[in-house]
């Protein structure tokens, strides 16, 4: 078996094994080396199936490579080694294992060619990402774990009854373009939305995440929610359901973001913001739109990531979550600042960064498709965007006013990981044909024509007035948004309550009424069957009857029984 | 007051901000009348209008704030309000 045949994603799952045996400087080696190593397998993957095993009736196709698969596990295996360069001082060792195989899932997603071992990397990201948000400490990590573990699983089930229905029904599990026009697909479409945080389901994403440790809410930023992305191109590619649902969540994402307090909750609800632009792109479905999803993908990986390492960082030499309580914390943290600054230009979009570069691919697919409404709807998010996430998260986090706390700046291990993020957000500004080369399709699009930079500037800057003009609108309050899990945090939950009370309530009448009963005949037997103590006298049923009596009765009853017979 | 102002960081000092602040008035001004030299191909027309770019962003700004602020009245609970249904607050 030679070293193609390998799926890449088991280094890293070896890795995840080998963090929880190995101690020390070793451990640190494992942490490090595992995401290398795969990244280097990743890129050797070639075109087409590698191999095929018979499972049952199915041909089970593990590694099946293509330049889109390989893009995302590339940039997975590299967020890997980046989080886990980032983490490995900080982190526990169970989260870096549980990062890694997290990690491993979804490589293992990306290079699945059949439905069947699809499923299974997506349960092994499902259970592990659950372990990574375990690992966090704060007061809500429990139950906000249950919640998002039973709402992935939920997604899972979903997912698999429509993979064992397109199973049955066509006898093909190949990972192909399907259309949602029967109740298997529409299924699998779900599912997989579910991972994607779509309405009316985002609400596990911002609930969750914030909960995790400063370091685990890093490596959840990127993987979840982008495999589920790469699902959508490899089979709902031009689905035209996607356009709404994607503009719906760019929408909901700015909005939620704009009310929120928690600094990790603005940056979550970013990302459903951020993932409702490929949604959308995928619902144009053109190779435009398409290589638009998949660059954007690959860049919101690291520029959201770089945010959330920076957030982390603050948190980790805070231990405050919330932006009422910092603030001015450049004077002490400027590294931390100025990556943090750089991933919010970049979120934002502006020339020179990579979110120019990606973001404008989905416009121009928009434009190229005369979609006025979606072209516009997206130009308008691209400017809420740098109002939620790019101005919102540093200025509460490093300017707005002097908190008086002076906290030292990052770890050297943080700094070296966000210097690197930093880095290729801007490389990738700068020198787009280096991602560009890597779409699933040939690029004929130049990013940097002077009227293109120009309207986004007008864009970006008038955005940017309006944020410090509005902000007395914008006061943090210490507050959360009700979102559409209300139904089965609150209302369920009451439903469930009151049902239970009602319930019981009819229990209980329900066991006086048998106890009254049962009170009344034995009253009645004790008084028709017994002797009374009191003045001896006899129940009809207890007393001494003469046989003439009883012989009369027997007579009387076989006569009419011997009448009804030949009546 | 003048110690005071030296002594925290240059760009929190209220005649930088003063001067940030001119620095972006004029930024902004810059943005708009550049598009007198360079022209902006739009792809619906309107999106080449002088200034399209600038007042489009402003406004829906605009309007995601006061749609957020709307709806904030709307949704907004105090911070625990999960925790009275759930399990108890152990800080508290």
């Amino acid at each position: 078996m030679t070293l193609e045949l390998i799926p890449p994603g088991l280094a890293l799952l070896l890795g995840a094994l080998l963090i929880g045996l190995v101690r020390g400087a070793l451990r640190s080696v494992v942490v490090l080396a595992a995401p290398l190593l795969t990244l280097w397998m990743a890129w050797q993957v070639p075109d087409g199936v590698a191999f095929d095993i018979a499972f049952l009736d199915y041909r089970i196709e593990p590694l099946e490579g293509s330049p889109v698969r390989r893009l995302f596990a590339i940039i997975f295996a590299l967020m890997a080694f980046v989080g886990g360069l980032y983490a490995y001082r900080h982190a526990r060792w169970h989260e870096l294992a549980a990062a890694h195989a997290y990690a491993a899932g979804a490589i293992g997603v990306c290079f699945a060619g059949d439905l069947i071992t699809l499923f299974l990397f997506w349960e092994l990201m499902a259970l592990t990402s659950t372990f990574v948000i375990w690992s966090g400490s704060q007061r809500r990590t429990r139950s906000a774990g249950i919640r998002y573990a039973i709402m992935h699983l939920l997604g899972g089930v979903i997912l698999k009854v429509g993979i064992e229905g397109v199973a049955v029904h066509t006898g093909s599990i190949d990972v192909q373009a399907m259309m949602v026009n029967n109740f298997d697909t529409a299924m699998i479409l779900i599912g997989i939305l579910i991972n994607a945080a779509a309405p009316p389901v985002s609400a596990w994403l911002s609930d969750a995440y914030p909960e995790s440790s400063p370091t685990g809410s890093v490596f959840l930023s990127a993987f979840t929610t982008k495999t589920a992305v790469l699902a959508l191109i490899l089979l709902f590619p031009g689905e035209p359901l996607l356009v709404g649902i994607g503009l719906f969540m760019v929408m909901y994402g700015i909005i939620y973001a704009l009310l929120e307090n928690n600094i990790r909750r603005i940056l979550a609800f970013s990302i459903v913001n951020q993932v409702g632009f490929m949604v959308c792109a995928i619902g144009i479905g053109t190779e435009m739109a398409l290589n638009g999803a998949a660059a954007h993908a690959f860049a919101h990986i690291i520029y959201k990531a770089l945010l959330f390492m920076s957030a982390g960082a603050v948190i980790l030499r805070t231990g405050l979550n919330r932006c009422s309580e910092v603030g001015g914390l450049f004077r002490t943290m400027p590294l931390t600042a100025i990556f943090g600054i750089v991933g919010a230009l970049s979120i934002s979009g502006f020339p020179l960064t990579s979110g120019f570069t990606t973001k404008t691919l989905i416009s121009q697919a928009a434009a190229d498709e005369t979609l006025e409404f979606t072209y516009f709807t997206l130009a308008a998010a691209s400017a809420g965007v740098f109002l939620h996430a790019g101005i919102k998260f540093p200025w509460f986090v490093f300017f707005q006013r002097d908190s008086g706390l002076r906290p030292k700046d990052a770890p050297w291990n943080m700094s070296a990981a966000m210097l690197i993020f930093a880095f290729l957000c801007i490389l990738l500004g700068v020198a787009p044909d280096l991602l560009y080369r890597l779409l699933p399709y040939p690029v004929d699009y130049a990013p940097y024509t002077a009227g293109k930079v120009l309207f986004y500037l007008q864009l970006l800057l008038f955005s940017g007035l309006a944020f410090f003009l509005l902000l007395p609108l914008m006061k943090r309050t210490e507050t959360i948004s009700l979102d559409a899990d209300w139904l089965w945090r609150v209302a369920l939950l009451g439903g469930a309550r009151a049902a239970y009370a009602v319930l019981r309530k009819a229990g209980h009448a329900l066991e006086g009424a048998v106890n009254r009963v049962a009170r009344k005949l034995r009253k009645l037997a004790a008084r028709h069957m017994s002797i009374s103590p009191e003045d001896g006298r006899s129940g009809v049923f207890a007393r001494t009857w003469p046989i003439g009596a009883t012989a009369l009765w027997i007579a009387v009853l076989l006569t009419s029984y011997v009448f009804v017979y030949y009546l | 007051m003048k110690a005071r102002e030296q002594s925290d960081h240059w760009l929190a000092r209220p005649s930088s901000v003063k001067r940030i602040w001119r620095a972006f008035w004029g930024l902004l001004a810059l943005s708009v009348a550049a598009q007198l030299a360079i022209s902006i191909k739009g792809h619906f027309r309107v999106d080449g209008w002088l200034g399209f770019g600038a007042a489009f962003g402003f406004l829906s700004c605009l309007a995601m704030v006061l749609a957020a602020k709307g709806l904030g009245y709307l949704l907004k609970r105090h911070e625990r309000y999960y925790d009275q249904g759930e399990e108890p607050a152990d800080d508290a």
